[in-house]
């Protein structure tokens, strides 16, 4: 590392002009360096994490007790859902901001057909909620892929709509836990095995879609399609990708995990009007920005947007939990999201300089 | 290894003709890739090559005529088609993804699968690394492709081509970027390729290298393939007659320039990983060259001496007064002119008329009680169209409606119309016709006898040889070679561009 690179080769030296082939021993050095990084950040991620606990529990005891942590952990079981599908949205280069708009809809529906025939097993009502969503994300995806519209445009457009549907569908009624069957509400405040079945029900996602979108093809073909859409897609293109496609499936999804976190927040709040999940796309937005999910896309994965939207939940809370003015809540979230995007773009040039300057040596040696 | 011609051709083209709006970029080209056979594809920038090839990977299809593999027409709808009938394709510009790693890029849309679907990354890894050691190049599969070199993210389309047995591979202008142990190495992989029975489309504006490795050449001018056959019974200013249709020597007609004082000196420019070390000066009336090859930094340093790019390091002067790094509105007010290489995305508004693209540049003088005045703007606009003899219908038409050679007058007009003492241009004739070429290069001519500076990145070789009165050469972000306009030839000028003689040792 000693050697700066800007020393001047001697212009066109040399006897042998091209130099025989030079045995170096095989360098995974680039990528050690990144991984280093890519690690490094996750890893604050968790320091920070850590720090927030601490030193919030030591100001306020009462921030430490089962009840405080268990709500702070259920409240972003559905942030960190909603967040799975919303990183592969993203990943592709594109976004999605009609999320808390199809989460009330479909938190709506379902409520509303369990509430009406409470001998059905609730797994319907989950079904329906999911179903709702993945057709809403289709409606997203098709206009982006086959409109040629972008995603931000589309999904503003989308996220007004489908509020109105949903207020429009619920005609100002309210559905309240009591309407609701006890096995459906079980779902939201009950446990497995001393796991509350949200966080289960998120770390199933989570997991599902962290392998999807790293040991699967479909997934990798994702981040392939995101990487290429900053200089114009040609490499997707002549890698034979059907980027429309996946783009309609990340949307699909992102919709379908929007339905979900519907049914989960019927559950979990036992009210649901159409207001429900109100700023819930900015939110996700954020937990996977600041988990480390590149926004002009192609980089960060499912796991980092859910450690994200830890932080971004604990610190929330925690900032209640200390009566700190509403003012500054907001403002050290979108402090936390600043720093973030700052320090993904410092990782990105350093990492960038380092991979550079190891290609530029590697070629002046051989 | 020659295979009579009588066989059936694995993929051909057969009357193919394509037209964009009045544009007809090919007209009625057939071309057969038949197994063993290396077929040079020749002819100038526009001459219909690129359309030829997006064609037959499935990019583009043709308006009428077909694709025929094996002898049964065919219609690529898409780049997976041409690959599922084994046509592989090297492109100039490396298209990869730069997030993913070098194994990944190489198996993208095809990777191979263990239980469960799940992808195979010990396997795709040794795979990779066995293509690599194979090219015999030292990369490291795992890293990211991002921050590789030209030359390397070249090797890694290389590696793609070679991962599925292609039937069919085409190359357009793989060489272009790489060093002289490279092409070797690439031309080793063809040959082997070709004995195996796969057929061969080989780019490239190198006629040595042509003359090396292929057996048969089509040669393309102006859309049209203007002659098929064997490359032997071609010699090779005959080649180089019929892509051009007329004898080169006429094309630059090269006015004696007289050499005022020092405008531009640029001392120890450097931009970490890109380039370094740059010393160069432009005097008045000077026209200096800035050759290489793509990817050798040289739009970089035009770039960064206007200052739309960063140096790390390094002084930029103009007329003695030293210029701060990265401030271009500095450089406009000293007197810099910067024409960019691609016109379309960063010389030109495609959409707005030919006369408010030619004041752009001066909207500030254009004005008339604080408001812009259609006439002053008309008068100016219609005065540089006279002088750079623009063919136009109407100032009022939209710049896109303009042929190439035309949009870079207006490019010229906008930027001659603030005066400057120093003229950068990148790749002044990219994508023009040879005869708006021509009109270009004239109009270059006179300014500079006028007493402007020029600095000319090209990538042309004729143009370099037959406009520079100096030519400094880059090879991997250093200048290689000064050469006096005396001194300057083409193989000088290439082997100091591919790094591989002491050019400046022989000069010294």
């Amino acid at each position: 590392m000693s050697t700066p690179v800007s020393t001047p080769a001697p212009a066109g030296s040399g006897a042998s002009p091209s130099g025989a082939p030079v045995d170096e021993p095989r360098r995974s050095g680039g990528r050690r360096v990144v991984d280093k990084l890519i690690r490094a950040r996750e890893l604050g991620l968790i320091v920070v994490l850590a720090a927030i606990v601490l030193i919030t529990g030591i100001l306020e005891p009462a921030f430490w007790n089962a009840d405080s942590l268990s709500d702070t952990v259920l409240n972003v079981a559905i942030i960190a859902v909603m967040t799975a599908g919303m990183t592969l949205v993203i990943v592709t280069r594109n976004i999605d901001l009609s999320v808390g708009s199809i989460l009330a809809l479909s938190a709506f529906l379902c409520g509303d057909l369990l509430a009406k025939n409470p001998d059905m097993p609730w797994i319907v009502g989950v079904l329906l909620a999911v179903v709702i969503g993945a057709a809403c994300g289709l409606l997203n995806g098709v206009l982006v892929t086959w409109g040629r519209v972008p995603a931000l445009v589309v999904t503003l457009g989308t996220m007004y709509a489908l509020r109105g549907v949903a207020f429009l569908v619920t005609g100002g009624r309210q559905i309240n836990a009591q309407d609701l069957p006890d096995s459906f509400l079980k779902l939201g405040s009950g446990s497995v095995l001393g796991v509350p079945t949200l966080i289960l029900v998120a770390l199933v996602v989570i997991i599902i879609f962290w392998f999807v979108t790293r040991d699967f093809a479909w997934g990798r073909q994702l981040y392939a399609i995101g990487s290429s859409g900053r200089s114009g897609g040609h490499a997707a293109k002549l890698a034979g990708l059907k980027s429309d496609r996946r783009v309609t499936q990340a949307f699909v999804i992102s919709g379908a995990l929007a339905g979900l976190g519907g049914a989960m927040f019927a559950a979990r709040y036992g009210t649901v009007d159409a207001t429900a999940g109100q700023g819930y796309e900015l939110r996700v937005i954020g937990a996977a920005v600041v988990g480390g999910v590149a926004i002009a896309g192609g980089s960060g994965s499912v796991l980092g947007a859910a450690i994200g939207a830890v932080v971004l939940g604990t610190i929330q809370t925690a900032l209640i939990v200390l009566k700190i003015d509403d003012f500054w809540q907001q403002a050290a979230v979108g402090a936390l999201i600043l720093v973030a995007i700052a320090l993904d773009r410092l990782i990105a040039n350093q990492s960038e300089a380092l991979l550079r300057q190891r290609s530029a040596r590697r070629r002046t040696a051989a | 290894m020659s295979t009579p011609s009588t066989t059936t051709p694995i993929v051909a083209l057969d009357g193919a003709s394509r037209s964009f709006g009045a544009v007809h970029a090919l007209k009625n080209a057939s071309l057969p890739l038949r197994g063993g056979e290396v077929r040079a594809l020749m002819g100038e920038n526009g001459a219909g090559k690129s359309t030829l090839v997006k064609i037959l990977t499935g990019v583009d299809r043709p308006n009428s005529g077909q694709v025929l593999v094996d002898g049964e027409p065919v219609v690529f709808h898409s780049t997976a088609d041409s690959r599922d009938a084994g046509v592989a394709v090297i492109l100039q510009e490396p298209t990869l993804f730069p997030d993913l790693s070098v194994a990944e890029n190489v198996v993208m849309g095809r990777h191979p699968k263990r239980s469960f679907g799940r992808i195979d990354r010990p396997g795709m890894k040794k795979m990779v690394q066995e293509i690599l050691d194979r090219l015999g190049v030292d990369l490291d599969p795992d890293r990211p492709v991002q921050g590789l070199s030209i030359a390397d993210q070249q090797i890694v389309e290389i590696a793609k081509a070679m991962s599925f047995d292609a039937r069919v591979l085409i190359m357009d202008e793989p060489t272009a970027a790489l060093s002289g142990r490279e092409v070797e190495r690439l031309f080793g992989v063809v040959r082997a390729l070709q004995e195996r029975g796969a057929a061969v489309l080989f780019i490239s504006h190198r006629l040595e290298e042509v003359y090396d490795i292929a057996t048969v050449v089509t040669v393309m001018r102006d859309g049209e393939v203007v002659h098929d056959g064997p490359l032997s019974e071609l010699p090779e200013d005959e080649l180089v007659r019929r892509m051009v249709g007329r004898d080169v020597n006429q094309l630059f007609p090269k006015t004696e320039a007289k050499v005022g004082e020092l405008l531009l000196d640029v001392q120890g420019l450097s931009r970490e990983g890109v380039f370094y070390d740059v010393d160069l000066q432009v005097k008045a009336g000077e026209i200096v060259a800035l050759a290489g090859l793509v990817g050798a930094g040289r739009s970089e340093v035009a770039q960064a001496i206007f200052g739309v790019d960063h140096a790390t390091e390094g002084r930029v002067s103009m007329n003695g007064q030293e210029l701060p790094l990265g401030k271009p509105t500095a450089s406009v007010a000293a007197g810099m002119a910067l024409v960019p290489e691609d016109r379309r995305q960063q010389g030109l508004v495609m959409e707005m008329s030919i006369g408010h693209n030619s004041t752009l540049a001066r909207l500030g003088e254009m004005r008339k009680n604080g408001l812009l005045s259609p006439k002053k703007e008309r008068d100016e606009a219609t005065q540089w169209a006279k002088r750079l003899q623009l063919k136009y219908g109407r100032l009022t038409d939209p710049v896109g409606t303009l042929s190439g050679g035309n949009q870079q007058k207006v490019v010229l007009a906008k930027w001659l119309s603030t005066k400057p003492r120093l003229l950068i241009i990148d790749e002044p004739t990219r994508g023009i016709d040879v005869g708006t070429k021509a009109e270009v290069h004239r109009i270059i001519n006179d300014l500079a006898s006028e007493g402007l500076g020029v600095l000319m990145v090209s990538s042309e070789l004729p143009e370099v040889l037959g406009m520079a009165d100096r030519v400094l050469v880059m090879h991997e972000g250093r200048i290689t070679a000064e050469l006096s306009r005396a001194e300057a030839n083409e193989e000088r000028v290439v082997r100091a561009a591919t790094g591989r003689a002491a050019v400046a040792e022989e000069i010294a």
